[in-house]
């Protein structure tokens, strides 16, 4: 029985980090030079627009907090054992996340009763979409239940987490810590790899486009094909630049 | 002076019969695919009207366009701020019920239907459903029934019009229309493209076209809110928007973009402009009142050395300059002056002018109905000659300056409100006729001609010159397109080297929903 449930803690959780990171950085490189037609968020907001606002926005809105918070304690587990030192701000840093949790937990109810009721919707609906929109209702479901069983979970996170995926990222897996936590625990660490190892076949993807450089670009866009300022003179050489659009 | 060439569009309001071969050339080319039925990119709308997208110019709902803030010029409903804020949820997005269901009828049931006593129906079927549908709307619903009460009182551009005038337009028997054909303006300050986060919009520099690059399109959707004349569409099904291409594979083959090649009322001109983008945002931010003058400052004199040298300078091909000199479009809008831009006021500088139409406000009614004639009231004109369009000369300018059909109505359209603009070109279109008519019936006394002429501003060579391009223009008169020099890029889109030894342009992935 202790090596059945050895082998289930190395596969899943040093094989399956392996796995879901090997194919989510090739597969998401892939999708994006060679399939980049079909890279998009594909929103839906233009076939229902009403609902979508009551789940897209509590859902991103947590996520882009909780997503946040995870890579903080992730990169700089001082910091959040720092925080964490005086028990007022403990408290409010894990008040403030269950509430973000609480959020996205509403979005996705609302995202997938919207998925399921509206008949527009469902035309643009694939099963890769019910498959994200499920592994993320077990994911947040399973992080509300730690967070509110386990307390507390930012602090035991930078002390035993962090290390541990530290050990993946150095290629040198230490498990016995996590191995001896309890299953909600586990199984919120496999749903998140689950998801990691999803995004190059999902809508997922969009996140990694995320449009920051709007911010900075000029307004208006003009593309030459061929550089306006050389072209009709006569000593310049033909170009071999790969024109700017493509 | 930084010069650039744009290829830009007139189209004669007062020739346009309403036939709708524009948008089924456009829809049978680009259009007909899944997710893109809703998708008119050519729609020819009936005005007074409420359009498509109903009720599109109305920018309080749409918060389209770009809009005036102390001095300086700011998109009405996207942006760096708005758009990244509202990029979950865009509160400004159109729905596809703004637009209308897409339909189809399940034509096999008149055939295949068992027999029985009743006449065999072909239901109505929703195009993205597929599921039975009570047809509820279309793209051309008000077409022609511009009078009715449902549509076209719903015109925005009725707005600063008296309950007087108002009225005046939509008695049965004085019902008034013409049609307004649209298509993407290719706008010198295109709000598609400042709302785009992705920067997948652009605008060519060679010609001017705009584009959506279907492999940087994100879906973030904002463009869609940012046209203020719904020109960017939302694909639903590939997830990418899409909007009127100019046809630019059949421009760069030389030959019309396929609207204008099959408009059977041959109103449509196309040619080159060149232009002085260092004006651009200067025109673009100016005030209400000089709005359209600034636009039209910034094209330039394609016969002006010094134009032509800083265009050179600017790598714009000889054989662009020359098409520049020939431009249809260039004689209507700048040399005649008888060409606006529909609704300046949303400040893209859009670059597809219109001649506003002369017929509406010769319309009249003969006297056989004079019984009809008692009951109208007073700003109703009411001619008591056989004509139904009164071309009568005792007081030249009588049927503008009493216009039946609101002047302030079309110069809500064409000129953000100026009045006075629409009127000059309607006096200029109005003296051709004037002038031609002494030409040819010779009913008009010479001197009556040249007061006509005077006061509208022209002489008898350019009024004959402007009677030629109106009417007997031949194909190469009407589009003046120049080479798309392929010894430079195939296609303008790709390096000649990469598709050496392949077939077709683009890429070839399937246009279906995610992977
Ligand atoms: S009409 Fe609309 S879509 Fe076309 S260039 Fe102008 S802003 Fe863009
Ligand atoms: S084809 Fe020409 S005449 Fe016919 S509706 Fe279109 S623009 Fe008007």
């Amino acid at each position: 029985m202790d090596a059945f449930f050895n082998t289930l803690n190395n596969f899943f959780l040093i094989g399956l980090p392996y796995i879901a990171l090997v194919v989510f950085l090739i597969g998401s490189i892939r999708r994006y030079t060679d399939t980049k037609f079909k890279f998009s968020s594909l929103s839906s907001q233009f076939l229902e627009g009403r609902q979508l606002f009551w789940g897209s926005v509590p859902f991103h809105m947590g996520m882009l907090f909780l997503v946040f918070g995870h890579l903080t304690a992730f990169l700089i587990p001082r910091g959040v054992l720092l925080w964490n030192g005086h028990p007022a701000r403990l408290i409010l840093l894990e008040v403030t996340a269950f509430i973000f949790g609480i959020a996205v937990l509403i979005g996705l109810v609302n995202l997938i009763y919207r998925r399921i009721t509206s008949p527009r919707i469902a035309v643009v609906t694939s099963k890769m979409d019910y498959a994200i929109l499920s592994l993320l209702l077990l994911q947040v479901i399973t992080g509300l239940w730690v967070a509110y069983s386990f307390r507390w979970g930012s602090s035991w996170f930078a002390s035993v987490l962090t290390p541990y995926l530290w050990s993946i990222f150095s290629l040198q897996p230490d498990i016995t810590a996590v191995a001896a936590m309890p299953w909600v625990v586990k199984l919120h660490i496999v749903g998140a790899y689950s998801i990691v190892l999803l995004i190059p076949f999902s809508r997922l993807v969009h996140f990694l486009v995320v449009p920051l450089d709007y911010i900075w670009r000029p307004y208006q866009q003009v593309i030459w094909y061929w550089p306006r300022k050389e072209v009709r003179k006569a000593w310049t050489p033909w170009s071999i630049k790969r024109p700017l659009n493509n | 002076m930084d010069v650039r060439a744009q290829i830009s569009m007139v189209f004669h309001l007062d020739k346009c019969i309403g036939c709708h071969t524009c948008s089924i050339a456009c829809k049978n080319i680009w259009t007909d695919r899944k997710g893109a039925e809703y998708m008119w990119w050519n729609n020819v709308e009936t005005k007074p009207g409420t359009g498509y997208p109903t009720k599109w110019e109305n920018q309080e709902v749409y918060k389209g366009g770009w809009e005036k803030r102390n001095g300086t010029i700011a998109l009405k409903g996207a942006g760096k701020k708005k758009g990244l804020l509202n990029i979950f949820h865009n509160p400004n997005l159109p729905v596809i019920d703004d637009y209308y269901e897409p339909f189809t009828y399940k034509y096999l049931d008149l055939i295949e239907s068992p027999a029985a006593d009743d006449q065999p129906t072909a239901r109505p079927v929703s195009l993205i459903t597929g599921k039975p549908i009570d047809i509820k709307m279309g793209p051309n619903w008000d077409d022609d029934l511009s009078g009715t009460p449902d549509y076209a009182r719903q015109d925005p551009n009725l707005e600063n019009l008296s309950p007087a005038e108002q009225e005046a337009m939509f008695q049965l028997e004085r019902m008034a229309f013409f049609y307004l054909p649209r298509i993407c303006n290719h706008c010198l300050n295109p709000a598609c493209v400042a709302s785009c986060p992705s920067g997948a919009i652009y605008k060519r520099g060679e010609d001017g076209v705009v584009l959506i690059n279907q492999q940087v399109c994100r879906a973030w959707r904002m463009c869609v809110t940012a046209c203020p004349y719904k020109k960017s569409y939302y694909n639903w099904h590939t997830g990418k928007s899409e909007k009127c291409i100019l046809c630019y594979p059949r421009i760069e083959a030389g030959y019309a973009p396929a609207c204008m090649h099959s408009c059977v009322g041959r109103i449509r001109y196309l040619g080159v402009v060149l232009y002085d983008a260092d004006l651009i945002e200067g025109a673009a931010s100016s005030d209400t009142d000089n709005l359209v003058d600034n636009q039209l400052n910034m094209l330039l004199d394609p016969f002006d050395p010094r134009v032509i040298q800083a265009a050179k300078e600017n790598g714009v091909a000889d054989s662009t300059i020359k098409a520049a000199q020939y431009s249809p479009v260039y004689k209507f809008v700048k040399q005649w002056g008888l060409a606006l831009p529909l609704h300046p006021e949303f400040r893209t500088l859009p670059m597809l002018f219109y001649v506003p139409p002369l017929l509406p406000v010769m319309a009249s009614l003969s006297e056989q109905n004079t019984r009809q004639g008692e009951k109208m009231d007073p700003i109703a004109k009411f001619w008591p000659d056989n004509w139904l369009y009164d071309t009568s000369t005792e007081e030249l300018w009588g049927t503008i300056d009493q216009a039946r059909f609101p002047l302030k109505y079309m110069a809500n359209l064409f000129a953000a409100g100026d009045e006075a603009k629409v009127k000059a070109v309607l006096k200029k279109l109005m003296a051709v006729r004037i002038h031609r008519r002494g030409v040819t019936v010779g009913d008009i006394p010479p001197e009556k001609v040249e007061q006509a002429m005077r006061e509208a501003g022209l002489d008898a060579d350019t009024a004959e010159e402007i009677y030629k391009l109106t009417s007997l223009a031949k194909f190469d008169e009407r589009f003046v397109i120049p080479p798309a020099h392929r010894e430079q890029a195939i296609e303008m889109l790709e390096f000649t080297g990469d598709t050496k030894g392949s077939v077709g342009f683009g890429f070839k992935e399937k246009p279906q929903r995610g992977l």
